[in-house]
């Protein structure tokens, strides 16, 4: 039963190719099922798989499809490797994904280009069940730039409007910088153990190299680059805010659910490594923590409600980041999962707003949806609970565990615990602002809505989603083999004071965010007042400048280089040999005159020349 | 028997040949160009005639008797391409024709 | 006899296509392309084709035996690779020129099978006289192909195309007839044969001279920096059949020479010479990838990317190792069908709105859905994408890269970023956006006929089949190069020794 693995990324495999290579001219009424049906099939297939894998207590499976190419000692294969790990991720992916799809298939019906978008879906699919369940680096590059791809194409799925355009080309340069770091640790990896299958690679790294040695470090440095490009962590975050132009769904899957997760599966996957290179693994929960405060200050400013939740999405990445960086293994994944549901919920109920609005993202022209919108509300309500950690939703028992993980951390332990807290506490702010502007008060919209936009294929994944953003916090994570292996994890003992003001510090985020936006107690408008504030709000709104310094550092200079040479100095070096001769060419043209007595005497001269020569000589 | 010392035919072949050059550079007229180039070609048959006898050797009339058919085939070619310029250009003046400048 | 049977149906062939134009101004591009598939059919003899060494065919005349010259033709994995690479290729031509060459037709197709002719003999010659002859044969009718059936600035480009190829040429054949000479000197007889010429020694300054003679010839091919500013002219003013034969393989004939000829004959001095050669490999890589972003010309920014992606070769042939020298390869084979049909989408464009200037072309999209599926398909492909050919080779290149030299290695990569931001800038330019009409005539801008899309097909798979199963090409180079890597290994370690 568990060779069935395979299947998992060829049903999405052949939705796509379905409907690519009928041209994308299907009609919605097959194109739909065809893809939501994909990954319904691969969901199965993963619930069996997973259901038979938990029972056999197997520690992991291997299933080899076929040997990809093998050249003197490198030999990746498409081998699929099972373990608690993946078997977390697939579920998640076609899981949260089928239920996504379904969604779309609600959201998109109205636009011409129906099966195109589902093409790209099932692409992505199957790209990232290939990231996840890859036993070695190279599969895993495949998965990694495949759902690049993916989210290129996505972000730029209405491709008549430039900046669509932009942001698409943006999100994948700035990833393939991430990607291309990782490369050249596939090489340095390849070098120095002579392999990239990833149990083998992280047995070796054990025998070969000491904790803190050169190699570790660069090693797990080069592949902490790759992650934070696909995360979007500092510092190469600046993409997903962007990305937010893709349709809705997308944003859901790719940008909140799972691609942008990838990062952290591959430090997760990859912890022996990290673990030996305890410097580096300290930049990883650093880069966390200051991502997740950036961009927590940065989602307080904004007005687009798909940037706050992306804004939103990097934080919380930040979270899973400083999991990882501290240690807390199992923590982090678990945050991923719970996070996969009540951000999928979030950005899928944003998009019924949206479309209920016709189109309108900015929040400053909602207001009062609350009646109007009875699912998005629901939907919002629950979701922003378990973005803030509301206790006993399921983001209040994964941010606990990360955070008591940093706490057990020696040293700086505290600090990063700190750090978190007060993430925590913005994060009450900016969910509750968003949520108390959207759906009460006065309503601002320019075209209010008339019903709620919906369907059961619409619906049904909002209240399935609910359900599991409510009691995700109760799904046991088979990790322990992965990260412990073996030992199950001790509790964390700590006081009930931490715990008191774990849970207190997100209320009271909430709690200043309702005095501000629904009581009206403090006003915003004083806030603002003065000039430095102003400042402030613009710098924040801005991602911290992170744009125009990019843009000033590398982006200018590159196009000017670019422009300057547009002719390629080289070719006028040969350009110059060409005017040499040309010159010298008109020179010597002087001399043939067409005068036939003229050449005669040259020819006598001459020959006087040579005969006197030769008589003197 | 009185020989006619080598160094007089040399001379008078030298004396030719200039007298040939001279003409070549100096006319205007193509047919006395070409026929002053005859003059210089028979000047070196000449010198040909003059070696061969003081040398007793052969070749020296044979490479006479071929600037001879030499010549005749030059001159054949020459007034024929003379008749063509003047026929296209209407006139002989070899500073005229000067088509072939860089 | 196969081998002499290939290149003999070549320039039969290309004989009558010129013959039967009198005819009938259709029948030359039916009969060439008879002649190419016949060709290609007759190369899958060598498949199957075991001997007992690498080389699966052989065929060996005396020609001018007083100086050592023979007719000798050889074959081995490596050759039959680029061999079919340069059949279906040439296919791909004829289907590109198929409505687009209307004048003299018959004449073009005799130039391009004599290309064709000529590539398959330098992709078989084991003498380097013969070798040599071969390398003109396949200049000349391609400088014809440029300036009769190119664009608005043709004499410039052919001109520039021919005095490259030719000065360089020459610097090859001078070494050619060093080495010739050498190999009197050392072992008593002139001789031009592959096998005997790898047992002269050419040590010191002149087996770096000599080797440079051929790398400066081979990497003007590839092209390399400095040597690539032929290129974009030649591209850009070729008919896209010129374009295809051009880039998907005349270029490679270059990237053979170093592989068969340069490095195994002048061990040492190449590795002498290695870290120059990967230097200019790596900044190639870089400074065309940026000059590329910056051109309007979409067909001289394809080819800037050609130049580009060479890098990633002369980096892998220059890294010698086996995973290096089979990214090499392999990049070699995906580049051939990637940027050929690149370019023929270029041509289709070109073909259809009479313009090759990018700001003038914007949101094609809706007007040509197969084509920009094609596109995109390609597009991602030039970047690299894991999943398809030019992903493998480049990714072995550098990983045997990275094995020889870590600066230049991290260097290069940095190409896989530039690639991916002009890859990504051209299918915006013209695909993406709204839709753009700058003054040009789109009532011919249609979309893909079928018989555009079964050429685009066979190449798609092609590369799918490279990305997903490379093992299928990879076997088949393996034993050559593994054999290349041993003697160059032996005629060092034999040096060293006599040194000592």
């Amino acid at each position: 039963m568990l060779e069935l693995i395979w299947l998992l990324p060829t049903f999405p495999l052949l939705g796509f190719l379905a409907l690519v290579l009928t041209g994308g001219r299907l009609p919605k009424q097959i194109a739909g099922p065809i893809g939501a049906g994909s990954i319904g099939l691969s969901f199965a297939v993963a619930a069996l798989v997973a259901s038979e894998f938990l029972n056999s207590g197997l520690e992991h499976f291997t299933y080899e499809a076929w040997v990809w190419m093998s050249v003197g000692g490198f030999n990746p294969g498409f081998t699929f490797y099972l373990d608690g790990l993946s078997m977390v991720m697939m579920l998640i992916i076609t899981g949260v994904g089928f239920l996504i799809h379904l969604y779309a298939t609600g959201y998109m019906s109205d636009d011409p280009s129906f099966a195109r978008f589902f093409s790209y879906m099932n692409l992505f699919v199957s790209a990232m069940l290939m990231l996840v369940l890859g036993d070695n680096l190279v599969l895993l590059y495949l998965g990694w730039e495949g759902v690049g791809l993916c989210s290129y194409l996505l972000i730029g799925f209405w491709y008549t409007n430039p900046a669509n355009g932009y942001a698409a080309r943006k999100a994948f340069v700035v990833t393939r910088v991430g990607d291309t770091s990782m490369a050249i640790g596939l090489f340095l990896l390849f070098a120095q153990l002579g392999t990239l299958n990833i149990q083998d690679m992280l047995h070796a790294a054990e025998m070969q190299w000491s904790v803190g040695s050169g190699f570790a470090v660069a090693a797990s440095l080069l592949l902490l680059g790759g992650a934070v490009g696909k995360s979007a962590q500092l510092p190469l975050q600046t993409w997903l805010p962007d990305a937010m132009a893709g349709p809705t769904p997308i944003s859901a899957l790719i940008h909140a659910a799972t691609m942008v997760t990838a990062g952290v599966y591959l430090i997760a996957r990859t912890h022996p490594l990290f673990e030996m290179a305890p410097s580096v693994q300290l930049l990883v929960a650093l880069i966390g923590l200051i991502t997740l405060l950036l961009s927590g200050f940065t989602a307080m400013t904004q007005s687009d409600i798909k940037r706050i939740l992306a804004y939103s999405t990097v934080s919380q990445i930040g979270y899973m980041f400083l999991g990882l960086g501290v240690g807390a293994w199992s923590a982090a994944i678990f945050h991923l999962m719970t996070h996969a549901f009540f951000k999928a919920l979030l950005f899928l109920a944003s998009g019924t707003v949206i479309l209920s609005l016709h189109h309108e993202q900015n929040i400053f022209k909602m207001g009062g949806l609350r009646k109007a919108l009875p699912v998005s509300f629901f939907s919002f309500l629950i979701g922003s609970l378990a973005l803030t950690a509301f206790p006993y939703t399921s983001g209040y028992f994964s941010k606990d565990e990360i955070l008591l993980g940093a706490l057990e951390l020696e040293g700086v332990g505290f600090w990063f615990w700190l750090g978190g807290v007060v993430g925590a506490f913005f994060t009450g702010i900016y969910t509750f602002r968003l949520f108390f502007i959207v759906f009460f008060g006065d309503s601002q919209a320019e075209h209010p809505p008339e019903k709620e936009v919906g369907g059961w294929h619409m619906n049904g994944p909002l209240i399935l989603l609910m359900i599991l953003a409510l009691a995700g916090g109760f799904i046991h994570v088979p990790l322990d083999a992965v990260f412990n292996h073996g030992e199950a994890h001790g509790e964390h003992h700590v006081s009930g004071l931490i715990h008191g003001i774990m849970i207190a510090v997100p209320l009271l985020g909430i709690a200043i965010s309702y005095l501000f936006f629904m009581s009206k107690t403090f006003s915003v408008e004083k806030l603002m007042a003065s000039a430095l504030a102003k400042k402030l709000h613009a710098f924040w709104f801005g991602g911290w400048g992170f744009d125009t310094l990019y843009n000033a550092v590398l982006v200018s200079p590159f196009l000017f280089l670019a422009r300057v040479n547009r002719k390629d100095i080289i070719d006028s070096f040969y350009a110059l040999i060409v005017s040499v001769s040309q010159a010298a060419n008109a020179l010597i043209v002087k001399s043939q005159t067409g005068s036939l007595r003229w050449y005669a005497l040259t020819v006598a001269g001459g020959l006087v020349v040579m005969v006197s020569l030769g008589a003197i000589l | 028997m009185e020989t006619i010392p080598v160094e007089h035919g040399f001379i008078l072949a030298g004396i030719l040949f200039c007298l040939g050059l001279i003409g070549v550079l100096t006319r205007r007229n193509v047919v006395f160009v070409l026929m002053s180039l005859e003059i210089m070609l028979n000047a070196s048959g000449l010198a040909f005639i003059v070696a061969a006898a003081r040398w007793g050797h052969a070749e020296g009339q044979v490479m006479f008797l071929m600037i001879l058919t030499l010549a005749a085939a030059e001159v054949a070619v020459g007034l024929g391409l003379i008749i063509q310029m003047f026929r296209r250009f209407q006139t002989v003046d070899i500073n005229v024709l000067s088509e072939m400048k860089g | 006899m196969i081998l002499v049977t290939l290149i003999a149906v070549l320039f039969v062939g290309g004989l009558a296509c010129w013959l039967s134009e009198r005819f009938n101004p259709d029948l030359p591009r039916l009969i060439a392309l008879l002649t190419v598939l016949l060709d290609f059919a007759l190369m899958f003899s060598l498949l199957g084709a075991e001997g007992t060494s690498t080389w699966v065919a052989v065929f060996e005349a005396p020609w001018i035996s007083r100086f050592g010259i023979s007719f000798y033709l050889a074959a081995d994995g490596l050759s039959v690779l680029l061999l079919m690479l340069t059949a279906f290729l040439g296919v791909v031509a004829i289907g590109a020129a198929w409505d687009e060459v209307q004048e003299r037709p018959g004449f073009f197709y005799f130039n391009l099978l004599w290309t064709l002719a000529g590539v398959v003999g330098v992709f078989t010659a084991l003498d380097l006289f013969l070798f040599f002859f071969f390398w003109e044969v396949m200049l000349i009718p391609m400088y014809l192909i440029i300036a009769i059936w190119g664009h608005e600035n043709k004499n410039y480009a052919a001109m520039k195309f021919f005095i490259f190829t030719q000065v360089t040429g020459m610097m090859m054949l001078v070494s050619i007839l060093v080495l010739a000479y050498f190999h009197y000197l050392q072992l008593g007889s002139l001789s031009f044969n592959y096998h005997d010429l790898l047992n002269v020694s050419l040590t010191g300054e002149m087996g770096m001279w000599v080797m440079l003679g051929f790398f400066i010839s081979f990497s003007t091919k590839l092209p390399s920096m400095p040597f690539h500013s032929w290129l974009p002219d030649a591209h850009s003013q070729a008919p896209t059949a010129g374009s295809v034969i051009l880039a998907g393989v005349l270029l490679k004939t270059g990237a053979y020479g170093l592989i068969r000829f340069a490095v195994p004959l002048f061990p040492e001095a190449s590795m002498a010479f290695a870290p120059v050669a990967m230097t200019l490999a790596a900044v190639s890589i870089l400074y065309c990838a940026k000059v590329a972003f910056a051109q309007d010309d979409i067909k001289r920014l394809i080819a800037y990317t050609s130049v580009s992606h060479m890098g990633f070769v002369t980096l892998g042939i220059y890294a010698w190792n086996e995973q290096a020298l089979q990214g090499a390869v392999m990049t070699m084979l995906a580049h051939g069908l990637s940027a050929a049909a690149l370019f023929m989408l270029a041509g289709g464009l070109q073909h259809r709105i009479h313009t090759r200037n990018m700001p003038d072309m914007g949101g094609f999209w809706p007007k040509v859905p197969k084509m920009t599926a094609v596109a995109i398909f390609f597009s991602v492909a030039a970047l690299g994408m894991p999943g398809l050919g030019n992903f493998i080779g480049e990714f072995l290149a550098l990983i045997g890269a990275f094995q020889a030299n870590v600066t230049l290695t991290v260097v290069a990569a940095f190409g896989l970023i530039l690639a991916s931001v002009y890859s990504l800038w051209v299918l915006q330019k013209v695909f993406q956006g709204e839709y753009n009409n700058r003054g040009f005539d789109d009532s011919h801008l249609t979309d893909l006929s079928r018989r555009e899309m079964l050429y685009f097909a066979a190449m798609m798979i092609g590369l799918v089949w490279m990305g997903l199963y490379p093992q299928t090409f990879l076997s088949m180079s393996e034993p050559v190069l593994a054999q290349l890597l041993s003697e160059s290994a032996q005629t060092l370690v034999t040096s060293l020794e006599g040194g000592l």
